[in-house]
């Protein structure tokens, strides 16, 4: 009350206005919390502030004097009030800075590796992947049966005689006996799936079999069970030409190489005629193979003229038709490609071997990014 | 089939190299699988003579030789630490720098306890000549010091093995090489026709065959006077050239014949044999003592050759003991004939006997070389062991008749996409045997006798082209033409392709396992069908088709453990069997987790550090359900229901209780005791060719994005329910309310224990409404809120918490 009673009487001073200005901006830098900055707000501005108080004095004064007084204290209360502002941000941010300061975590605690890096592809589906792709890329369809086979499928219609010693050839898993006498077997490799093709596809075919397939052998180089894909063509023109053509193109595909010396040398299946088997061409050095170079030759498949008889027996006229055919290892031509040694590893499920030699879950072959990159 | 380079020029005049020739083979589908060229191998090792041996300064056991190695070279020091090695000694020696074969080293000159060393007196076991090592070779005294010792002690000759495929019975024989090694340019084939010998007394042993279709054709003839005794050096050395071990001249002239010209022979001695041969099916029960010394027992699915005392021989395979030939034969009775194929190879796997013979009959033998084959051996018998022929005895109608087939010249450009013209195709048959009429543009084509494997036209386009050359076929590039591009794999494929990678993206590491299990297994999964246990397993744990791929990740998440690796989370995506029909094997997704193998990732963890759970499995399950295209809002999910599980912490995954997809949850305790595996493992298996298949849609656009502009409103409620009630009831009853306004029901806490009554829990649920045409006031919300309190209290019994 004695402030306003002085300040409503007595004329301001220009020197009083600089030193409660001063005064003032002095008590803002002296804050030292937002609560502080806050009293020191009330106290100039506030309905009771020492500048608001000034404010209303100049209601009583004469025009002239409103006029440069009104200024002067305008001014002040200007100052303040930026000074305020400019004081509560650095408050806060100095508050900020001090709660983080608090806040700390240890960032070298490890993290754990992400699913999709300790997950992985077993290295015959992902071949598996990389020939679906490259075959596709041809014109050729995925065409899949049953393992449990009649042996007409497996063997009769394929031109295996009864009794033949390339039935021998095929050291087959029986079931047992039906009531008729027939029995079943597990197919000794996946030619039964193209005889279910051709009977219920009409050519022009182009498929490729890929599957499991079982035989009595169990040594470093056989596991009683292993993995082929065949492929079929059956059209009005396909010769040797474009067997050894087709060949050629997927052998460059699949083992990533510019070039590829191969060699066809003519063999037996009762099932082609003429028959072949085919070498490729390679290096071997401190135990890597390298393909597309090398003096050494490596046996990788068979294949053929699919045999007239064969034709045959699935309702297809060979004097019409005509066509080839071929089968690989899915195990061993994977075994080739990636340098695994030991067929039995395939199957034994060592999570330290499938982490090695399997695949990331995202790294899908694709032509368009490189089968293996 | 083993045959030497010296052999094959008994029917081939050809100056080609062993290198050369190996090529053409492997080239014209004889492939040659080895080489073993003695001459050269062993070149550095010659003949040379002890001048002088020491004592060893140094060593009690060495001896300091001096050799001299011929030539008129100055003698050689070499350290021998054999104990036969003696001054005047022929033995055998090689050079520093040459490789030992038998111990695998290259040899270098060396100090051996302070005596340079410069080569080394060889035994026989470092030449790999043989077995043994008991010192130095000891060379005859008349050994020409100097030269190679593997020409001078006949070694030299190269062998070949052939890797030969069934159809080639005519390759059985070297006669038969040479012959396709000639029509490849490989030199001139020899073959001087066959003189027939006469007869000089009818041969008093008759033969009756009594199933023809067993023996086509049966020719016998006695060579009486005969002085049988080791055959004479050519004879024998062509037999230990390939392995084969001489015993007498008679028997030592039929395994000639069989090698020589594939033609197998059986000699009897005729003092041993009692009156007339008769060709018949064995009695069941029938033993012969044959010659390898073993007793078989025989049955009526198999031919024998029988007299008045028994069964002499088993026709085809391998004679008898009691009526063989020894050096005492003075009459014997030589047989060629012909047997049914099959009938052999049947007898021959029946009985376990794999004999050269066996070999080339069940192969096929040239039919028309029956009598000329007996006439050979007759000859090479009187040539040998002297004696007088009878008369041949020859059973069965005609032998090797022609087969004509007509072959049209295109066809060779039709299959194979080779032009060869017609003089070239000539040519080749013509070396080959074929005969060739005519000249086109369809030529008749007779095949010889000896190619059973010939039928068709494709098989005469094979024999032009592999003597052409296959290398011959020009590339054809073969272009997929203006089919259109459709999706190569079948939903089924996409699906186990996707549901691989999803698994692996959960972290989970793919194995393949084997397509049997054991029958106690196969039980415990629900199988163990008779139709599906094999007749002849590999191993008694591997006898049965699996039902379930569980029991192949049980027991390789064991086997890690057991290598330390307790932490796996293993997979498989693979065929199951329900029966042997097609339609019953479906393909199975399955995995399993064990130890810290979680979600969020393998081992112990500071995040957290708790042990995999059928949470785990479930999501599994789930994930590959999303990814292989399963319609999730359809599936139900209820406890239980795989033996195999812990009924508690189990369950099963369903569209309706008609079709079960799988199931999840941790392994019942029991059936991990039996499978010998410690748990806990949690683990799902659904077969994904349950999944429905989604419709077709006309077009591949998305159906059209709704946005409402009203915002969602989300309400929490807390249940108290009985223990045993379950979420899924809850949040049913609260969905069921209004299934357009509610969008979404999440749990958020499930709490039992302080607070909350014995046999209570509480759960806690996140109901989100979105209102759909106008914002609705808190008035309607609540309304709402009221109605899901209600419909969870009736359903369940819950009241608000």
């Amino acid at each position: 009350m004695d402030c306003e009673r002085i300040l409503s009487e007595v004329p301001v001073a220009m020197s009083d206005l600089a030193r409660l200005e001063a005064q003032i901006l002095a008590d803002i830098a002296a804050a030292s919390d937002e609560a502080m900055l806050e009293a020191v707000r009330v106290a100039a501005l506030g309905k009771k502030g020492s500048i608001s108080a000034l404010l209303s004095t100049l209601g009583k004064m004469s025009p002239d004097e409103r006029k440069t007084q009104g200024a002067a204290i305008n001014l002040a209360k200007d100052k303040v009030t930026q000074a305020l502002a400019e004081r509560r941000e650095v408050l806060k941010s100095a508050a900020l800075d001090a709660r983080l300061a608090s806040e700390t975590v240890d960032v070298t605690l490890p993290l754990r590796d992400a699913p999709t890096e300790t997950g992985r592809i077993h290295p015959l589906s992902q071949v598996w992947d990389e020939l679906t792709a490259i075959f596709a890329d041809m014109g050729f369809s995925v065409a899949e049966g049953p393992d449990i086979e009649t042996d007409d499928y497996n063997f009769t219609k394929l031109n295996f005689p009864e009794g033949h010693p390339a039935r021998e050839m095929h050291d087959t898993f029986f079931f047992n006996p039906k009531e008729d006498g027939t029995r079943m077997l597990l197919r000794t490799h996946t030619s039964p799936v193209q005889v279910r093709t051709m009977l219920s596809q009409k050519p022009p075919i182009r498929v490729i079999c890929p599957g499991r397939t079982y035989r009595i052998d169990s040594d470093a180089t056989h596991t009683p069970q292993f993995h082929q894909v065949e492929g079929l063509v059956i059209d009005k023109g396909s010769h040797l030409g474009h067997l050894k053509w087709i060949l050629h193109e997927f052998c460059k595909a699949f083992f990533e190489v510019d070039h590829i010396n191969m060699r066809f040398r003519p063999s037996f299946f009762p099932f082609t005629e003429p028959s072949l088997e085919v070498d490729i061409q390679c290096r071997r050095d401190k135990g890597e193979i390298r393909f597309g170079e090398g003096e050494d030759w490596l046996e990788i498949l068979g294949c053929g003229m699919v045999h007239p008889n064969v034709l045959r027996a699935c309702g297809i006229d060979p004097d019409t038709y005509q066509g080839f055919a071929w089968g690989m290892g899915i195990d061993r031509i994977a075994m080739l490609k990636y340098g695994m040694h030991d067929l039995r590893q395939l199957f034994e499920s060592d999570v330290r071997w499938l982490s090695h030699y399997g695949f990331r879950p995202l790294d899908i072959p694709t032509l368009a990014g490189g089968l293996s990159s | 089939m083993k045959f030497t380079l010296s052999w094959l020029k008994e029917h081939l005049d050809t100056d080609e190299s062993v290198e050369k020739l190996a090529d053409k083979l492997t080239m014209i589908g004889l492939e040659v699988e080895s080489i073993e060229d003695k001459a050269r191998q062993l070149a550095p090792f010659t003949i040379a003579r002890v001048i002088s041996a020491e004592q060893h300064p140094n060593a009690d056991r060495l001896r300091v030789c001096m050799v001299d190695t011929g030539n008129g070279a100055a003698p050689v020091q070499v350290v021998c630490g054999a104990p036969n090695a003696r001054a005047g000694l022929i033995s055998v020696f090689s050079p520093p720098g040459t490789y030992i074969p038998g111990k695998d080293i290259t040899l270098g000159v060396g100090t051996i306890r302070g005596v340079e060393s410069r080569g080394m007196l060889c035994s026989e076991a470092e030449l790999k000549i043989s077995e043994n090592h008991d010192g130095i070779m000891e060379l005859p005294a008349d050994a020409p010091v100097g030269t190679a010792y593997a020409s001078w002690a006949g070694i030299g000759d190269p062998v070949f093995e052939i890797n030969l495929t069934p159809n080639r019975q005519d390759c059985t024989g070297v006669h038969g090489i040479a012959r396709d090694l000639a029509a490849a340019d490989m030199g001139k084939f020899k073959d001087p026709g066959i003189k027939q010998i006469r007869g000089e007394f009818p041969c008093p042993v008759s033969v009756k065959v009594e199933d023809a279709s067993l023996c086509p054709g049966f020719a016998l003839r006695l060579v009486r006077g005969v002085r049988n005794g080791p055959s004479p050096k050519w004879l024998q050395k062509r037999l230990t050239s390939i392995g084969l071990r001489p015993i007498n001249a008679l028997v030592d002239i039929t395994n000639f014949m069989t090698y020589d010209r594939a033609r197998p022979l059986h000699v009897f001695d005729a003092a041993k044999v009692k009156g007339d041969l008769v060709v018949r099916r064995g009695r069941e029960g029938e033993t012969l003592l044959a010659l390898d010394g073993r007793t078989y027992t025989l049955d009526s699915s198999m031919c024998v050759i029988a007299d008045e005392q028994g069964v002499e021989s088993l026709a085809g395979i391998m004679g008898g003991e009691a009526s063989g030939c020894s050096e005492q034969t003075t009459d014997v009775l030589i047989e060629s004939a012909l047997w049914n194929e099959i009938n052999i190879a049947q007898t021959g796997r029946k009985l376990g006997i794999n004999s050269d013979a066996r070999y080339r009959f069940e192969r096929g033998i040239d039919p028309a070389f029956m009598v000329p084959g007996l006439e050979m051996a007759t000859k090479l018998v009187m040539d040998i062991c002297g004696g007088t022929p009878s008369d041949n005895v020859v059973v069965g109608k005609s032998f090797g008749d022609d087969r004509i087939i007509e072959f049209p010249l295109t066809e060779v450009k039709r299959l194979a996409g080779v032009e060869v013209g017609f003089p070239e195709m000539k040519r080749i048959l013509g070396h080959l045997g074929f005969m060739v009429a005519g000249s086109g543009p369809a030529v008749k084509v007779a095949i010889p006798s000896w190619r059973s494997d010939v039928h068709g036209k494709a098989d005469i386009v094979e024999e032009i082209v592999r003597i052409v050359g296959v290398d011959q076929v020009p590339m054809t590039p073969f272009e997929r033409g203006e089919a259109p591009r459709k999706p190569v794999l079948k939903p089924m494929q996409l699906r186990t392709r996707r549901a691989k990678r999803a698994l692996a993206a959960r972290g989970m590491v793919e194995t393949v396992t084997w397509s049997f299990i054991s029958r106690p297994q196969a039980e415990l999964f629900g199988g163990g069908k008779a139709e599906l246990a094999l007749a002849n397993p590999i191993a008694s744990d591997l006898s049965d088709m699996r039902p379930s791929l569980l029991p192949g990740l049980i027991a390789a998440a064991q086997a890690n453990s057991d290598r330390g690796f307790a932490d796996v989370a293993l997979f498989e995506v693979g065929q199951v069997f329900r029966g042997d029909r097609p339609e019953d094997q479906f393909t199975s997704a399955a995995g399993v987790r064990h130890g810290f193998a979680t979600q969020a990732g393998l081992g112990r963890n500071w995040t957290g550090s708790a042990g995999a759970n059928a949470f785990d499995a479930k999501a599994d399950a789930f994930a590959v359900l999303a990814a292989a295209g399963a319609p999730m809002q359809a599936l139900q999910v209820v406890p239980g229901g795989a033996a195999w599980l812990h009924p508690g912490r189990s369950g099963s995954i369903q569209i309706g209780p008609q079709n079960v997809l799988g199931h999840f949850g941790e392994l019942h305790p029991r059936a991990l005791e039996k499978l010998g595996a410690d748990g806990p493992i949690v683990g799902f298996e659904v077969i994904l060719d349950r999944i429905p298949e989604a419709k077709a849609r006309p077009t591949r656009a998305k159906p059209a994005l709704e946005l409402s502009p009203l915002q969602p409103v989300t309400r929490d409620f807390a249940f108290i329910v009985d223990r045993t009630v379950k979420a899924g009831d809850i949040l049913r009853a609260a969905q069921s309310v209004d299934r357009k306004l509610v969008t979404a029901i999440t749990v958020f806490d499930v709490y039992e224990g302080k607070g909350i009554e014995d046999g209570k829990k509480s759960v806690a649920i996140a109901v989100t409404i979105q209102p759909r045409e106008k914002t609705m006031t808190d008035q309607e919300i609540d309304a709402v809120a009221a109605k899901i309190v209600a419909e969870v209290n009736k359903k369940t019994g819950g009241v608000l918490r």
